[in-house]
């Protein structure tokens, strides 16, 4: 079996001691991100962007994409015991979790997500390696008009899945693109938008924009609402089993969140949290057996299914990424830039030209959950400690480390000037209720876009045509318009809005 | 015709003033045509789109109606401003301001500073307990960016290291 073999080589890498020591580190980066509310994946890889420089690519990468799926993780922890989302994926887990810690059962309530998770986490990364290179062959087959379609698919994409206001969406998405227009132009050489400032000439760096718009922007918004009184279920968490009965009612939700996250995962736009939502949704859909405790008042599967859903979210969104390049939501997006900065392209030839770091990054997730459930369940202590820590030693913390992190991208004080900016901007797309993901997306996407979209164009001498003609790219192009088309249908419209106001 | 949400027409205003300044800073570029994309092609054509997009989020907020008139609220002028000061303060240690002659002072003076001015943000300002973060967050700094990830960043003022 040619998945096997792959996943021996990816196993081979994972297990070297330094890789697992990366994997470790990100695991339990992500767990405390999690945990901690107010700072979440996007902020924290950006972060550790730079200091990644130093290390190989296989075990940054490793490490990067355990913050990710190890924030899913301690997430859940504070949903659960303060009733505050750690991390946004974690909404809906507060409103079922945090009733089960106040009748005391805080302990079944983060096995549940604990091991719900972990069982997700592994149907993941299998579903990942199992569909990597079938989509990988397709991607081969694609040529610049297909790209774009595909970009604009996944764009279309991420804004039907967000939350808020579609236009806005789009909109940001747009303002994104342009951004990321800034600086050199690859074809003239025209230095576009930069004001004659040299820094400026290499475009914005999407690290600055990444922790000002999400760093900056989300911490002044945090200090602007005053304190809630936080009351923490430090003292009741024992008896962390479930009882056989939470494990009948566990079990089939678990299943079905698994199921419902993977497909939503590999979606453009898509990922752990819309996996979430969704799950949730189903949930409630489902008939309830006898003696059931209701939603909202402390059900076991209102845990179990939604955490199980954005962690093999978490896993799955790694798919586009890794065959065909395109990033499906904002921490991709800083993936795409954790490879650019040593230099693998991200897209299809990845599999074939390092076929070590793609398996072995495979394998690690797997490792990586297996160690995110010894991290979260009988250490649950230590992160329960973590919470009592108040806000204001916390986040003049968040703030020196994304002044280090930008600083230390470039060594260049530019960068912090211009992060700065970003910030003030980040708090009035706050304050202007505009969702600040699509941006960074379309930030990435920009200048790929406009690349593909010339040489498009310069292959079918201007024809614009070309983009229905050849049926890859007239195929992706019909999705997105299917796409666009389902969302503004009047009944789905008020459904998307339900799902997300309902929190 | 009133503002049905002040959040939405701000933010549509905002889209159509930058979608317009990108749209025309693109015209100082070539344009170029479809078959030969000058470098002001995509910019002319997402600024227009962004500039489109922002006047129907605008025309959207005068019409329809919203529960709570879509209110931007507060602004939140201390956090805002204390959190960028602390920012550019630690840029401006770490790295000096030649143009007022200031020398780069180095990573723990500028941490001491950026706590001291984020601290302020917050609601209850108590100095000796700042200090004590400031002095835990300089020496984990020291720890991890320079000891463990080799970071290249100067330490201390350029006066006493030289």
């Amino acid at each position: 079996m040619e998945l096997f073999h792959n996943l021996a080589i990816g196993f081979g890498v994972a297990f070297t001691f330094t890789n697992l020591l990366y994997c470790l580190v990100g695991c339990i980066l992500g767990t405390l991100i999690g945990v901690l509310p107010g700072i979440g994946p996007v902020a924290t890889i950006a972060m550790l962007l730079p200091a990644t420089y130093a290390l190989p690519p296989v075990s940054a990468l490793i490490m990067l994409a355990g913050i990710y799926y190890g924030a899913q993780y301690g997430g859940s922890t504070t949903a659960i015991l303060v009733n505050l989302p750690g991390e946004s994926s974690s909404v809906v887990t507060c409103i079922d979790g945090y009733q089960m810690a106040r009748q005391g059962r805080a302990g079944p309530a983060l096995a549940a997500a604990g091991l719900g998770s972990f069982f997700a986490g592994c149907v993941g990364t299998l579903i990942l390696a199992a569909f990597a290179p079938p989509l990988t062959e397709l991607a081969f087959k694609f040529g610049p008009a297909e790209y774009f379609s595909l970009m604009t698919l996944g764009l279309i994409g991420a804004v039907v899945l967000a939350s808020g206001s579609l236009l806005k969406a789009v909109a940001m998405i747009v303002l994104g693109l342009l951004l990321g227009i800034v600086g050199t132009d690859v074809n003239s050489g025209v230095a576009r938008f930069s004001f004659d400032i040299p820094e400026l000439t290499d475009g914005i760096g999407f690290v600055v924009i990444a922790m000002g718009v999400f760093g900056y922007g989300e911490i002044i918004g945090n200090l602007s609402q005053p304190d809630d009184e936080r009351e923490v279920f430090t003292a009741n968490v024992k008896g962390l089993f479930p009882t056989k009965d939470d494990f009948k009612r566990m079990a089939p939700a678990v299943l079905r969140g698994t199921a419902l996250g993977s497909a939503l995962g590999i979606l453009p736009g898509g990922g752990a949290l819309l996996a979430a939502f969704a799950a949730y949704a189903l949930e409630k859909k489902i008939k309830m057996s006898p003696g059931e405790v209701p939603f909202g008042k402390g059900n076991i599967r209102g845990v179990a299914s939604p955490e199980s859903a954005n962690n093999a979210g978490a896993q799955t969104s790694f798919i586009p990424l890794l065959t065909l390049g395109i990033p499906p939501n904002a921490v991709m997006a800083l993936m795409v830039g954790a490879m650019t900065i040593h230099n693998i392209q991200p897209g299809p030839q990845v599999m074939t030209s390092n076929p070590e770091l793609f398996w072995g990054l495979i394998a690690s997730m797997w490792i990586g959950n297996a160690m995110l459930v010894i991290l979260n369940l009988p250490l649950i202590g230590m992160w329960i400690k973590l919470l009592t820590v108040p806000y204001k030693f916390l986040f003049p913390a968040i703030v020196l480390f994304c002044a280090v992190g930008v600083y230390s991208t470039n060594n260049n004080t530019f960068d912090v000037w211009m992060v700065a900016i970003f910030g003030v901007i980040g708090y009035i797309f706050l304050k202007l209720k505009t969702e600040p993901a699509p941006l960074l997306l379309g930030f990435i996407l920009g200048p790929m876009m406009e690349e593909n979209l010339r040489r498009a164009l310069l292959l079918s001498r201007g024809t614009w045509s070309v983009f229905v003609t050849r049926p890859l790219s007239a195929g992706l192009l019909v999705a997105a318009c299917l796409l666009l088309g389902i969302v503004l249908l009047p009944s789905i419209k008020a459904k998307r809005e339900e799902a997300f106001v309902e929190e | 015709m009133g503002i049905k949400s002040q959040a939405d027409f701000f933010s549509g205003v905002m889209f159509t003033a930058v979608g317009a300044t990108f749209a025309v800073g693109a015209t100082t570029y070539n344009i170029g045509d479809g078959a030969r994309m000058g470098p002001g092609y995509f910019p002319l054509m997402l600024g227009i789109l962004l500039s489109v997009l922002g006047l129907l989020i605008i025309f959207q907020a005068l019409v329809v109606e919203t529960a709570d008139g879509g209110k931007i609220g507060k602004w939140a002028w201390k956090p805002l401003f204390f959190v960028i000061a602390a920012n550019v303060a630690f840029g401006v240690l770490l790295g000096g301001l030649p143009s007022i002659g200031l020398p780069a002072m180095g990573l723990i003076i500028a941490i001491y500073a950026l706590t001291i001015i984020a601290s302020l943000a917050g609601e209850h300002f108590k100095l000796r307990d700042v200090l004590v973060l400031a002095t835990i967050l300089a020496v984990g700094s020291y720890i991890a960016f320079i000891w463990a990830l080799k970071l290249q960043i100067q330490v201390w003022p350029t006066f006493i290291s030289g």
